[in-house]
Formats: C-alpha cells, sequence, structure tokens
C-alpha cells in the first residue's frame, strides 16, 4: 500500500468584509522587530479597477532574510539562525480609511534558482478582501537591484510593459508599492 | 543543483476572482492573465507560527468574555490534511465568525442585530501532530447582504490557514448541512464543480455531540500536496 491517497482540495472563499476580527495582528507589520538596526519601511496602497482605494483589504508578505535563508526545513540548504535576530519573513497589514499599507523590514538577499540562475531580492506578497474569492499573488522587487532585476528568472517571464507594476519606488526613506487589482495600470499577478 | 519539493496546481477547484454574480468582484478581479510563478525557495518555504500566537481561551469562543454567549453551542473539529492524505501537523488556524444574531463585531457591520456583548467571534487554535484541530463555539446567524435582491449568506465560519509553504495558503469558509441559503449564494455558488463546494459544508457528527452541552460538527481541510512520488512499502509487492 501507498503511505498516502490522494484528497481532493478545499476550495478558496473571500475574507470579506470583516477580516479584522481574525486576522489582523498587532504586530502584523513587523517582518522584523521594530528597533532592528537598518530597517525599511515599505508602504503602498491598494486601488481597485476605477482607482477606488479598498478599505478592507488584507496584505501579507514572505521572504528570504539577509542571508537569503529561510527558516524553515523545505529549505535544501538547512535551518540557520534568522539575520538580523528577530527575523520573521512574514508581515501582515490590513489597509486603512485610505487604502495605505506597510510593513517594516529588511531587504531580502538574492536567492539561489534552478539551472544556476539567481533570483533578485524579492519578497511573495498574497492580496486578500472582500470581492477576491481567491488570494492574488504577486511579488515586490526592488529599484537598486537593476541588475539582478534585468536576469531575473520571473520578471524574465513578465512581458516589459508590465515588470514595472512588480518593482518598489523610492518614497523618502523607504519604499512605496502600489497595487492596482485591475485597469489600466494593473498589478501583474500571478499563479503559484 | 537544488531539488525543492513543489506543490500540485488544481485547476478548476477554486472559484474564479472573476464571478460577476458576486457583484464586489466587479472592480476588484484581475483582468489580466495570471503568469505562472515557478515554485522557488520563497513558494515552497512559509511562515511557521507556534503556541506563541495563541491566547488563552483561543479555542473556545464561549469563553472570552464574563458571560455565555447566546446561541446554540458548537464543538467544530476536524483534520488538517494535504492533498496526498499526509496530515499537516503544527499548523496555525483562525476562525471568526458572526454571532448568533447573524451580527459581526465590526465597525462597518450596521445589520439590525444586536451585538452579543459575550461574544467577539475570533479563535486561533493550532493542529496537533496527527493534523487535528478543535474549538469550542456558538453556531452563527444568517445574515441580509447587499449583493441582490432579498440576499442572504447562508451560516458561515471563517478559516485561515498557513499549511507549510506560502504555496498552501489558504482562506475559506466552512458551511453547515441543511441550511436553506447554500443554493441560493453567490460566493459558495462561484465554485464550479458541485464536488468541491460539498467539500465546504461541514458534517453534524454525533461521536462529538456532547450530551447535555454541545452539538458536534466535523469539517476536514485539504491544502494543495505536492507532485513527489508517495512514498510506497514493501507491501506492494
Amino acid at each position: 500500500m501507498t503511505m498516502s491517497e490522494r484528497r481532493d482540495l478545499t476550495p478558496a472563499q473571500t475574507v470579506g468584509p470583516f477580516l479584522a476580527i481574525g486576522l489582523l495582528w498587532d504586530d502584523g507589520p513587523y517582518v522584523v522587530p521594530a528597533e532592528t538596526a537598518g530597517t525599511i519601511e515599505i508602504s503602498g496602497c491598494l486601488y481597485d479597477g476605477d482607482g477606488a482605494v479598498l478599505q478592507d483589504g488584507l496584505i501579507e508578505t514572505w521572504q528570504a532574510d539577509t542571508a537569503g535563508r529561510f527558516n524553515h526545513p523545505d529549505d535544501p540548504r538547512g535551518v540557520t539562525s534568522p539575520s538580523p535576530a528577530g527575523f520573521r519573513g512574514f508581515g501582515r497589514c490590513g489597509t486603512d480609511a485610505e487604502g495605505r499599507w506597510h510593513i517594516t523590514t529588511v531587504k531580502p538577499a538574492a536567492l539561489p534558482a534552478p539551472n544556476g540562475t539567481v533570483e533578485a531580492p524579492h519578497l511573495d506578497i498574497s492580496v486578500f478582501a472582500r470581492g477576491l474569492l481567491d488570494r492574488v499573488v504577486t511579488r515586490l522587487y526592488f529599484p537598486d537591484e537593476a541588475a539582478l532585476n534585468d536576469t531575473d528568472p520571473v520578471l524574465s517571464t513578465v512581458e516589459p510593459a508590465r515588470r514595472g507594476t512588480l518593482i518598489a519606488v523610492g518614497s523618502g526613506t523607504g519604499l512605496r508599492f502600489d497595487i492596482h487589482l485591475q485597469g489600466a495600470d494593473e498589478t501583474v499577478f500571478f499563479e503559484v | 543543483m537544488i531539488r525543492l519539493p513543489s506543490y500540485r496546481r488544481e485547476p478548476g477547484v477554486n472559484p474564479p476572482n472573476a464571478s460577476p454574480e458576486y457583484r464586489s468582484t466587479l472592480l476588484r478581479a484581475p483582468s489580466r492573465p495570471l503568469v505562472v510563478l515557478p515554485q522557488g525557495l520563497t513558494e515552497i518555504t512559509g511562515p511557521v507560527f507556534g503556541h506563541e500566537r495563541i491566547r488563552p481561551n483561543d479555542n473556545d469562543l464561549t469563553s472570552q468574555y464574563a458571560g455565555e454567549p447566546i446561541g446554540q453551542r458548537l464543538v467544530v473539529h476536524g483534520r488538517v490534511l494535504d492533498g496526498d492524505g499526509r496530515p499537516v501537523p503544527e499548523t496555525l488556524i483562525e476562525v471568526w465568525q458572526a454571532n448568533a444574531g447573524g451580527r459581526y463585531r465590526h465597525v462597518v457591520d450596521n445589520w439590525p442585530s444586536p451585538l452579543d456583548p459575550n461574544f467577539g467571534g475570533c479563535g486561533r487554535v493550532l493542529t496537533d501532530s496527527g493534523g487535528r484541530y478543535r474549538f469550542t463555539t456558538i453556531r452563527p446567524g444568517i445574515y441580509p447582504w447587499g449583493n441582490h435582491p432579498n440576499a442572504w449568506r447562508p451560516a458561515h465560519i471563517h478559516f485561515s490557514l498557513f499549511g507549510r509553504a506560502f504555496t498552501q495558503r489558504l482562506v475559506t469558509q466552512m458551511y453547515f448541512p441543511d441550511d436553506p441559503m447554500l443554493g441560493r449564494d453567490p460566493i459558495l455558488l462561484s465554485i464550479p464543480d458541485p464536488r468541491a463546494r460539498q467539500r465546504l459544508i461541514s458534517t453534524y457528527d454525533h461521536e462529538t455531540t456532547t450530551e447535555s452541552w454541545a452539538l458536534g460538527y466535523e469539517f476536514d481541510i485539504v491544502l494543495r500536496g505536492s507532485n513527489e512520488t508517495p512514498f510506497e512499502t514493501d507491501d506492494d509487492e
């Protein structure tokens, strides 16, 4: 007999308008502890197809640490202590009345990828909201990594005219990454 | 060269975001085709949360306030598995729901059914080593919404799961059998395959029903399975 049997997947449903009851954490936006040296603040707005902001969305981020590692048993390079100390890798923030979300994090290192390629530093981002029956997934790349971005194996599969939707822009001392769910400026979304 | 696990894609299970019967999708569903994301290190890993995320009484939504909430007391339990039938141990589940009258403790919910001073509507549990979870709550009410004339959402509990990897992340809703709104709900009906819809409907479980205390409902959740060849034992020969 086999050790496992196929089971049919549970389908997704929307988070609905009241996700704040269940999914917001006081420390959600802190991918690293607030007092960590060298943090960057990433913020942005979430827009619908009319350009109106979403006041009931949720952004989640996931990323490697500054050494390009994941504190996870499936990282084939082995488990290491997160860098910097207290790094969680995960960020979560609801959108506010202005549609704005933010996280406090550090820039991840580049990652090895199959066939000897290198993934440019990036964050994976999930967007949840009323009106999204399933999450949508995008990626954030860094504007000061032009060379690695140019050879990134994921960005290179995106049509050039739309790649810019995946690259954050400098904003004061931090970075800004707006997400457009629909419309002329629609962000590139991925099937994971 | 690195070798990574990968998670099967199962087209046709999840509802398409462009589901116009659910009106909120009209301006929110992306209109351009999705780009396939190869599953690299970022996608096959994910946040791992432990008991530090669980507060006292998080597994009992009926004991978070001074008094007991109004409503039919329930024990909801089940297993979290992957698509290969393997339990997903020690994974965080977050749940939230309306009170017995169908009202959420949320500032934008203005449905004129009273808030219950003894019900918050939020819980968290970790699965055990066998992927099992269990929490106590009250049955949420059916409530009206503005999607279409005389629209009422079937009673439901929202579930959020992280699984083992970013790729397995799932947010869904658990429904109850024999709810008259199940066949009228554009959110549930957005799932194209009726058999897949059925998997969101919990089962009444008399074994779990506790005498003179609570009704039992069972709800298993299956996250994406892997592309790895299943391990086979000598029993195959």
